[in-house]
């Protein structure tokens, strides 16, 4: 076995045995599920259920509004105000309602409930909708009409590209939270894998471990070993989120009305592992350089942050990008390395990105990760043996000429 | 020194790191069952020089070859190095620990469990092999990591500071297992402040100043180039005047008597003899290592 790749299984391991690596991994599934469940819950809250009483009543003052049978709720008319309060209290309806002499001029509506609320409802909106339209119109119209009055609309909104072909990407799903949760998936896998990496290396830097690695590998087939090793582990812990995320989504959002049709584009995965696998490589040597050039592993981790910091900027354009991801700033982004990994996900999710501009921004992600590599392993390489001192830009510089 | 016999040869090797010059103008050979002594000051450029060795840094000019052969990846498998600065995967077991170092020098499977666990035997460790590292007194620490070293059955051992930190029980026993490195003919390199260790375990030494090779050779005929004409004594009562004597000084349970150019240590002898004075001690003085050290270090001419 070749000695990075006794250096890849180690890390490996290692990080598969870390109690963090485990909680992090184990913990997203469950924070999508509890996400999940609390919305199932907000739901039912909402919903009253079989047990409780679906029963709205109603004082009808303006004459006329008699005919509440077949609808979704269930109208109890009652003669005056007293009356109704008394059903109120006693539990017989929910809530009830008045309607005034002049509601035909007005369209006043005073409703009564013992239920603290924000705001009405929109199912009880609905219902007394319902009953108010059938009752004006019920009478002079078939019942399609009445039905279609009920409903008017059912808008679908298609979005047209320059050359007139519908362009997609007006599915909520696909608009919003794919994006959303793939950046974000993709960003804490990047960071925990890379972040590993930095804490391992500045460790054994610290603790002078590093020297005898160093007697045994040469610091190119420790750093592959490493960058490999904690790269594979990451990938596997984003491998179980994203199949989480197709569990999630085809048996849990089903139960969602807006999301019930999602579904993951194989084409996205594939393209979101590849975005992984560059955008971790390109992040994982730079920090592995920062661990090696920093005295104390706090001090190294201190650094980590200005280095992670422009994988983060898309997000700050999250909007942007997810309402109009052709933005000369998405398109910008994606050709940026450090910032390309998680702009293309967005971007890819939301809607398709040309194929040139995804080839020249793996491309551009190959060179860097080509060109960091060649730097930062001469870079690792001299850093590693200084002990107590922080090389300057001037010395790193000459480390990358001379090395 | 024949070529079948030499482990490492050293060719004058540079290093500079910008202006400054870490090792000039290096030159030395190791042989099979030699333990070779490296000394010089701190920031000598010791270390450079081991680091080198193993291949951590590369000379800028200069050869070093070892077991024969120019240093290529593979060397690194006949090494072993136990650096100054120790370290060990805290979090890890010792069995664990010393199985990865092994395999990252090329040896895993039974043979190296068997021989780990005669180290282990050898040294007293035996019973902690399931701790973690970070459970060990740092001289137990130190004990794995000695084991760590030679684990892998190297033909070339450095050991760079070895007895630093240890008590006396433990320096006792690594300098008896670097005796049996000796007899298993490896070539051990010591690099060590400690002169009294190097007088005892070393044949030959290479003591570099300020990146600079400045003694090199048999230590006995190092030690035999410093010595001064003096000799230590110990007799009964007052030795009284001696001819010949330049000078005495007193350190307790003998005296060492310094002697004009003329007179010969064996004159000084029947001179006592023959005023029937009881000899307890004579022996013609060589300097201690630590002396030619200091004297070497602070730049004071070759006699």
């Amino acid at each position: 076995m070749s000695k990075s790749l006794i250096v890849f299984r180690h890390e490996l391991l290692v990080t598969f045995r870390r109690k963090s690596f485990i909680l992090v991994t184990l913990a997203v599934p469950l924070l999508m599920l509890a996400g999940y469940l609390i919305y199932q819950g907000v739901q039912s809250w909402h919903d009253p259920g079989e047990a409780e009483t679906r029963k709205i009543g109603y004082v009808d003052l303006a004459g006329g509004f008699d005919d509440g049978a077949g609808l979704g709720a269930e109208f109890a008319p009652y003669p005056g105000v007293p009356e109704a309060t008394q059903a109120l209290l006693a539990g017989e309806v929910r809530d009830y309602f008045v309607i005034p002499p002049d509601y035909l001029q007005t369209g006043l509506i005073v409703r009564y409930t013992m239920r603290r609320e924000v705001e009405t409802p929109p199912d009880t909106v609905e219902s007394i909708r319902e009953f108010l339209i059938t009752n004006l119109i019920g009478d002079q119209t078939s019942a399609a009409v009445l039905e279609r009055a009920k409903t008017p609309i059912a808008l679908s909104s298609i979005r047209l590209d320059e050359t007139g072909e519908a362009a997609g990407g007006q599915d909520p799903f696909l608009a919003f939270f794919l994006p959303y949760v793939f950046a974000l998936l993709l960003m804490f896998s990047i960071f925990f894998a890379s972040g590993y990496l930095l804490q391992g290396i500045s460790e054994e830097k610290e603790s002078r471990l590093i020297e005898v690695l160093l007697s045994s590998v040469s610091a190119r087939q420790l750093l592959a070993g490493k960058v490999f090793g904690l790269g594979a582990a990451g990938l596997a812990q984003m491998l179980l989120w994203l199949v989480s995320l197709w569990v999630l989504i085809d048996v849990g959002l089903s139960g969602i009305p807006s999301l019930s049709d999602a579904s993951l584009p194989a084409g996205l995965v594939v393209l979101a592992i590849l975005y992984y696998v560059t955008g971790y490589l390109l992040f994982a040597v730079a920090m592995a350089v920062v661990g090696s050039i920093g005295t104390t592993a706090r001090e190294s981790q201190s650094w980590s942050s200005i280095v992670s910091m422009p994988a983060v900027v898309p997000l700050f354009f999250l909007n942007l990008i997810i309402e109009d991801p052709g933005h000369p700033i998405a398109v910008a982004l994606t050709f940026i390395p450090p910032t390309a990994p998680i702009t293309a996900v967005m971007r890819l999710s939301a809607e398709g990105v040309p194929a040139w501009q995804l080839a020249l921004s793996l491309a551009l992600l190959a060179g860097a990760i080509g060109g960091s590599v060649w730097a930062g392993a001469k870079v690792f390489r001299a850093s590693l043996l200084m002990y107590g001192k922080r090389p300057g830009p001037g010395e790193i510089a000459r480390f990358i000429r001379e090395a | 020194m024949n070529a079948v016999s030499t482990a490492v040869e050293v060719s004058n090797v540079t290093k500079r790191y910008g202006d400054v010059a870490a090792a000039t103008g290096i030159s030395f050979e190791v042989a099979r069952g030699e333990v070779f002594g490296l000394i010089g000051p701190n920031g000598a450029g010791k270390t450079t020089v081991i680091r080198m060795l193993m291949e951590i840094i590369k000379p800028d000019s200069g050869q070093i070859r070892i077991l024969g052969q120019s240093l290529r990846e593979t060397t690194k498998n006949h090494t072993g190095y136990l650096p100054e600065e120790r370290g060990l995967y805290k979090k890890m077991t010792v069995g664990d620990a010393l199985s990865y170092l092994a395999s990252l020098k090329g040896c895993s499977g039974p043979a190296v469990q068997q021989r780990a666990a005669a180290l282990l035997e050898r040294t007293g460790m035996h019973p902690h092999r399931q701790k973690k590292v970070e459970e060990l007194s740092k001289g137990m620490a130190q004990l794995i990591q000695f084991i760590a070293t030679i684990l892998h059955d190297p033909d070339v051992v450095m050991l760079d500071e070895p007895f630093y930190g240890l008590d006396p029980v433990n320096t006792r026993l690594i300098k008896d297992m670097v005796g049996e490195l000796r007899r298993a003919g490896k070539a051990v390199i010591l690099s060590t402040h400690m002169m009294n260790e190097v007088e005892e375990l070393c044949d030959r030494i290479l003591m570099v100043n300020r990146g600079r090779p400045v003694l090199y050779g048999n230590l006995a005929e190092i030690k035999d180039r410093y010595r001064t004409n003096s000799v230590f004594i110990s007799v009964d009562g007052d030795p009284g005047r001696i001819e010949g004597v330049t000078g005495t000084k007193d350190h307790g349970a003998y005296l060492e008597l310094a002697l004009d150019d003329r007179t010969s240590p064996q004159a000084v002898l029947a001179g006592l003899i023959g005023r029937h004075i009881t000899v307890n001690r004579f022996e013609v003085a060589l300097p201690p290592l630590s002396e030619i050290f200091i004297r070497v270090a602070r730049g004071q001419p070759d006699e």
